[in-house]
């Protein structure tokens, strides 16, 4: 009697796999999906039950399914990725940005810099609060209207 | 808008052109103004360097911050809607009496 490659134990392994994987490689590019992984945990989830099904399967009915020792191994690499991920996500990213207690608050003055921009021209906060913008679709009688309104300034991590 | 970070400005540049981004990027690789406004992140990068927290402002005429956002979680970005709620607020209140 021929035994069965279990299926569910190696559809289960890859769906977690492919589960964790496709956050940073593909998920990640849709905001709604990358502040929570709406679309990662159901996978991970739904491996790993189809991984236990198979597990139990194979333990249960050697004779008709294989799987106790390569089920077993593919669950506990299972379960690793798993927990890397969600500590990844709900944990490492969380934690590990400081409190900067000392940061600008609204109402307070932002203390003014000059940085090089990404031609080396030096730029100002007060130049930049100062100088009206005028978008190039502008008409001109929107150009003589405009008025600098204010800067959304924006520190990031760096391109990398 | 300006955005700012520890990259260098050949990096910077490489970004804008990528991206086809307008607005400048400006480059602080000592992170001279991220301390002054303690952003710093230390040892945020993989490589151990000290890069600057998230983060995004909005800031008056007059200079005063009138919107902040500190994320605790750096895989939240703020929603361009907040910040442009904000510059809506801002300015409505800008052209009515002063």
């Amino acid at each position: 009697m021929k035994r069965s490659w279990n299926w569910a134990v190696w559809t289960g392994a890859s769906l977690v796999f492919l589960g964790v994987v496709s956050y940073p490689l593909f998920f990640v590019r849709f905001p709604g999906l990358r502040d929570f992984p709406w679309a990662n945990l159901p996978m991970i989830a739904l491996g790993l039950v189809l991984l236990a099904l198979g597990l139990v399967r194979a333990f249960r009915h050697p004779d008709l399914c294989r799987g106790k020792l390569f089920g077993s191994v593919l669950a506990v690499l299972a379960l690793a990725f798993s927990g890397f991920f969600l500590y990844g996500i709900f944990i490492g990213a969380r934690h590990v940005l400081p409190a900067s207690h000392d940061a600008p608050r609204v109402g307070q003055t932002a203390p003014d810099f000059t940085l090089p921009d990404s031609q080396n021209h030096p730029v100002s906060l007060t130049g930049a609060l100062n100088s009206p913008f005028t978008p190039e679709s502008a008409t001109g009688a929107e150009k003589g209207a405009a008025q600098a309104a204010g800067v959304v300034l924006i520190f990031y991590r760096g391109y990398w | 808008m300006i955005a700012i970070s520890v990259d260098s400005p050949a990096d910077s540049e490489n970004l804008r052109r990528s991206q086809g981004y307008t607005f400048p990027i400006l480059s602080d690789a000592h992170e001279d103004v991220i301390r002054r406004w303690d952003l710093v992140h230390v040892h945020g990068r993989r490589d151990g360097a000290d890069i600057s927290r998230p983060a995004e402002f909005l800031i008056d005429s007059s200079g005063k911050v009138r919107w902040a956002n500190l994320t605790e979680d750096f895989g939240v970005r703020a929603r361009p809607k907040e910040a442009l709620a904000a510059f809506d607020a801002m300015n409505k209140s800008s052209h009515s009496g002063e």
